[in-house]
């Protein structure tokens, strides 16, 4: 299982890299995304994978997983939304602006006139 | 008065100028002058106590585990600099209430003014180095203020910049050389410091950290090769230039190197650097003074060459020098002020400060004729004024002191350089004031008012006062000469007189004096000369080194910054490859110690799925819409994962922010193309594709290799396991974890998220309101859009959800503290069900129904966690403490009631709010682009027609 879990990090990691070098805008937030659920998914873990021991305190129950890289990971999930909505704002502004969601500098920056020195 | 106060008067006072500038000149100017007197009075209270030689502190600890501490300290150096700075402060402050021109904002002025002012206190009533360093830094940033107050001359911006280039710089050694003697010393306090001598003149580190402290020295000092910059600062308004030329800035450095003289100097490093640096500064400047033809460049230089022959008594690191140098400090002050105030006068009055256009003045002007000749000849050297017995033990000084082996050397410089010092002081009494009244002056030249010529004439008056009776500044130079030396050494007997008998000194000076009066004769030959010898123009060379640094400097960001974002994502992966495999290699793994286990068809299964859309979704993410589908089923395993691996709170937060993610996408699709089309190169797509499994197969094996071994310590979660019940009084430990143990993240938390939405609401308004705005009113859907858009069924059916899912949430929340659940899920929950609203009636409809801004919740949610967490300071805990009770009422059961409930409440807030914003700004944008958007809750409504059917029949009828 562990192995499992260690491929699907590796899998969803490659893949957002992949993504993440892509043109447009739209393939780079989903890569971005698929980025935040591999580190996600590797923070969780650094608690060790454990089954059917849930942190939840219970009378005559000894063993509970790491509670702490969950509540980690909860805000980490939270504040990705956030992050995510920002991102996708900016495209949508970049795409509605210039009508093009091209995410690189098409201008190349020798071209911009240098501060005037005075 | 409190040191405290004193320093702090000028910053806080800097505050009033400008909130006074539209209550006119006077009152600006008058409440400028009465904090500065304030803060003089405040510290002439402290004069008893600095006279009896005891040492004045103040302490606040601020960063104690850094040594950085408030603290302060007067002593007779820091009391001398003090008064100069804070009493010809109050001149300055009067005569520019008078220079400064109708179009000048003059709150502004002296908003900087007082910024400077108490900049330049805490540097000389610095007792921590530390300290000392961040009131360094504030003198070069409110002297680039003051400098470039006239921002509409290129001249001003030029000078304030380049004056900011050199100190700036050399306040980054600065901080260095500073760091360095505290770990020498092993602590930032001044007073500790001081007491040091031998271990830090010892150490191997003495000599970087000289360097490095002189260096800003130099700088700030104007002292060669970094005297370029002086003379570009005159293109301020006259009194900055009176001000930080005369007592002021120039002389931090100057202070500097007297307030360590006790540790850094008698060295042979500190000599040789320290002396011939101070030389070769007093001769250039002397020399380049005497062929300016601009009254105020003049000045300029002959600061820059006095500022020399201070530094040059300084590194000559005998008592005596010391005692020499503060003495011509005072003088220096006290002329050069009066010097600068005059040319602002002659400025002021004639259009002019060219000398070639003077001359003939003194009928004119006799008042500034009065007051600038004595100054002048002060600084000529001429008996009965100060000026005359600092040079005098200058160069009584320079006849005992052997540079390189050469006893003539120091002598023989010294007195070439008070030649020419002489002569460019004849010069200026010569060209500016003597000679025939012309009749081509721009203006016509009268005496000014009495604001402008009192303060200059007040400082001549001491100018004449310590030259005919030095034995009045003698007990006060002595004093603070004993603060200088400290217990290096001792403070010399020499007394203060005119008349010392026929010493070496005394020809020297007659020798400087006639040979200026003879140089002056043949002026305009030397001139053409001058004119004829080609020499380095300081400025060219700076600019053209800041050319090369620019240059430089974009070719390197050029080459790594080029706009390209995807170049920038692979650049950073491999980096990231990289080191983490230079890590890998270089370390070591221990054994595995934990057993592998086994998985279920099941579980298989549900990673296949995984595997699958994550596979699909990079061959098939062209096609947008599908991608969606396909990450909705990544995030959706992702969730099934967090439960199979006991972690509910998870599990729940991680579905319910899929839901909100994929309407967010949606929405934002509805405007983004459907397709992303092919554009990179197969080559291209390799070198992805190469680069991305590298990096998958890396966490791979990291997450592998870590799954199957224990931490090495004991985690601290076993802290709140077993308190999570006992102190934060919930079985749920995720949850006692967030709203108790972490609350302050969390708290954090929510504020990065509130801000995160009214960013995107911020966005959402500059784009409505932008060129943008006209582009969405035009756009045309590019599909067909629904004839049905808010179908009944739907907004039947959420209707109907709606309290259902409310009251769902609100069991999450409550249940939140003992079981999985809490703020944060309840919060998405409840966005889900509201957002359900936006979904099948349209944004106006739903909008039209709400009661309560957005911005709003999330500032209701951040203000209740904040009230909360600052509700246990009342019980004297520390921010967040946590509380809970159990109460009952019949005939509910017995039930906890907890002070996390509320923060939780607070997070709740700020999620719903968050969520809520974020999508409602996405719809705005959409109802933009669609302007039909119906007010009924669904699109077709049988009774409405009938209605409508009615209404037609009627009128027909009619």
């Amino acid at each position: 299982m562990e192995l499992l879990v260690a491929s699907a990090i590796g899998i969803l990691t490659a893949a957002g890299l992949y993504l993440v070098m892509r043109l447009r805008t739209f393939p780079v937030i989903l890569g971005v995304s698929l980025l935040t659920y591999a580190v996600n998914v590797f923070l969780f873990a650094s608690g060790r994978l454990v089954v059917g021991a849930p942190p939840i305190l219970r009378d005559g129950v000894s063993t509970y997983t790491d509670p702490l890289p969950q509540a980690l990971v909860l805000t980490a999930i939270v504040i990705s939304f956030g992050m995510t909505a920002v991102v996708v704002m900016i495209a949508l502004g970049a795409y509605l602006g210039s009508n093009d969601d091209r995410i690189d500098d098409p201008v190349p920056m020798d071209e911009v006139i240098p501060e005037d020195p005075s | 008065m409190s040191l405290f106060l004193v320093v702090a008067l000028p910053f806080l006072g800097a505050l009033l100028p400008g909130l006074m500038n539209s209550a006119g000149r006077q009152a600006c100017a008058g409440v400028t002058f009465t904090v500065s007197l304030a803060a003089f009075i405040g510290l002439l209270t402290n004069l008893p106590a600095v006279l009896a030689g005891e040492l004045v502190t103040a302490r606040i600890d601020w960063i104690p585990s850094l040594g950085l501490n408030l603290t302060l300290m007067l002593d007779g150096l820091g009391f001398f600099f003090a008064l100069l700075i804070l009493g010809i402060g109050l001149l300055i402050i009067t005569y520019a209430r008078f220079y400064l021109a109708r179009d000048d904002h003059m709150g502004e002025f002296f908003t900087y003014l007082l910024l400077f002012q108490g900049a330049m206190v805490g540097i000389v009533l610095s007792d921590n180095i530390l300290l000392l360093l961040v009131f360094w830094e504030l003198t070069s940033l409110s002297s680039f203020l003051l400098i470039g107050y006239w921002k509409h001359l290129p001249e001003g911006r030029q000078g304030a910049r380049m004056a900011l280039a050199v100190t700036g710089m050399g306040g980054l050694a600065m901080i260095g050389g500073m760091l360095l003697l505290g770990q020498i010393a092993g602590s930032y306090d001044l007073s500790v410091i001081l007491q040091n001598r031998d271990l830090i003149q010892e150490s191997p580190l003495y000599v970087p950290a000289l360097l490095l402290i002189l260096l800003g020295c130099f700088t700030k000092s104007a002292q060669f090769p970094f005297h370029f910059w002086l003379p570009h600062a005159m293109a301020a308004p006259t009194p900055v230039s009176a001000y930080l030329h005369s007592a002021t800035m120039v002389k931090a450095g100057i202070f500097l190197m007297a307030r360590m003289w006790p540790v850094l100097s008698g060295t042979p490093e500190w000599f040789v650097i320290v002396t011939s640096a101070g030389l070769i500064t007093m001769v250039l400047g002397a020399m380049i003074a005497l062929f300016k033809h601009d009254l105020k460049a003049l000045l300029a230089f002959s600061t820059v060459s006095h500022l020399g022959l201070i530094t040059m008594l300084l590194g000559t690191g005998t008592a005596f020098g010391a005692m020499a140098a503060i003495f011509h400090i005072l003088n220096h002050a006290t002329f050069k002020a009066a010097l600068f105030m005059s040319a602002g006068i002659i400025d002021h009055e004639t259009h002019t400060r060219d000398i070639r256009r003077l001359g003939g003045l003194r009928h004119l002007m006799p008042i500034t004729f009065g007051i600038a000749t004595l100054a002048a000849l002060s600084m000529a050297g001429i008996p009965l004024l100060n000026g005359f017995l600092s040079k005098e033990m200058m160069l009584e000084e320079a006849t005992h002191t052997v540079l390189f082996n050469s006893p003539w050397l120091v002598p023989a410089l010294a007195t070439f350089g008070s030649l020419f010092s002489a002569a460019y002081c004849f010069r200026l009494i010569g060209h500016v004031f003597l000679g025939p009244v012309r009749d081509d002056y721009p203006a016509k030249p009268h005496d000014p008012g009495s604001g402008l010529w009192l303060p200059p004439a007040l400082l001549v008056v001491l100018v004449v006062v310590i030259g005919v009776a030095p034995f009045l500044a003698e007990p006060f130079v002595k004093l603070v000469t004993a603060s200088v030396l400290g217990e290096a050494a001792e403070v010399p007997k020499a007394y203060f007189k005119i008349w010392h008998g026929l010493v070496p000194a005394l020809f020297m000076s007659v020798a400087a004096v006639v040979g200026g009066l003879l140089l002056m004769m043949v002026y305009n030959p030397a001139l053409r000369l001058w004119d004829g010898t080609p020499r380095p123009e300081a400025k060219t060379i700076f600019d053209a080194i800041i050319a090369v640094a620019v240059r430089s400097a974009r070719k390197v960001i050029h080459a790594l910054h080029d706009g390209a974002f995807s170049r920038y994502g692979a650049i950073m992966a491999v980096t990231v490859i990289g080191a983490g495999y230079y890590a890998w290699v270089t370390g070591s793994v221990g054994e595995a110690t934990r057993e592998m286990q086994t998985a279920t068809p099941i579980q298989m299964a549900g990673w296949l799925m995984l595997v699958g859309a994550t596979g699909g979704l990079v061959f098939l993410h062209r096609d947008r819409l599908l991608s969606l589908i396909l990450i909705g089923i990544v995030g959706l395993m992702v969730s099934i994962g967090f439960v199979l691996f006991s972690a509910p709170d998870l599990a729940m937060t991680q579905f319910t922010v899929e839901v909100v993610t994929i309407i967010l996408l949606l929405l934002a699709l509805n405007f983004l193309p459907n397709a992303t089309p092919v554009e990179s190169s197969v080559l291209r797509r390799t070198r992805d594709s190469v680069i991305a499994i590298a990096g998958g197969l890396a966490t791979m094996a990291l997450s592998y290799h870590y799954l199957l071994r224990d931490a090495v310590t004991s985690p601290i979660s076993e802290f709140h396991l077993a308190n999570s019940y006992k102190g934060g009084g919930g079985t749920n430990v995720v949850n006692v974890i967030l709203v108790d143990f972490r609350g302050f993240d969390t708290y954090g938390e929510i504020i990065v998220l509130g801000i995160a939405a009214l960013l995107i609401y911020a966005l959402t308004e500059t784009l409505l309101n932008g060129p943008v705005r006209a582009r969405l009113l035009n756009r045309k859907p590019d599909q067909p859009r629904a004839g049905d858009m808010h179908p009944t069924m739907m907004v039947v059916l959420t209707r109907v959800i709606m309290p259902v899912v409310l009251m769902v949430g609100f069991y999450i929340f409550l249940r939140g503290h003992n079981e999985p659940g809490g703020g944060f899920i309840a919060g998405l929950v409840v966005s889900i069900a509201v957002v359900m609203q936006y979904m099948a009636s349209g944004f106006a409809w739903a909008s039209a129904r709400q009661r309560y801004p957005y911005h709003g919740i999330i500032g209701c949610g951040v203000l209740i966690a904040g009230l909360t967490g600052i509700g246990s300071w009342f019980f004297s805990k520390p921010f967040l403490t946590s509380d809970f009770t159990y109460v009952r009422i019949p005939p509910f059961e017995k039930f906890e009631l907890a002070t996390a409930a509320l923060f939780d409440v607070g997070v709740f807030l700020a999620v719903v709010g968050a969520v809520m914003l974020s999508l409602e700004s996405f719809s705005r944008l959409a109802r933009r682009a669609h302007v039909t958007d119906s007010e009924h809750p669904m699109d077709i409504d049988p009774s409405r027609e009938n209605l409508v059917e009615a209404q037609k029949l009627a009128q027909e009828g009619q």
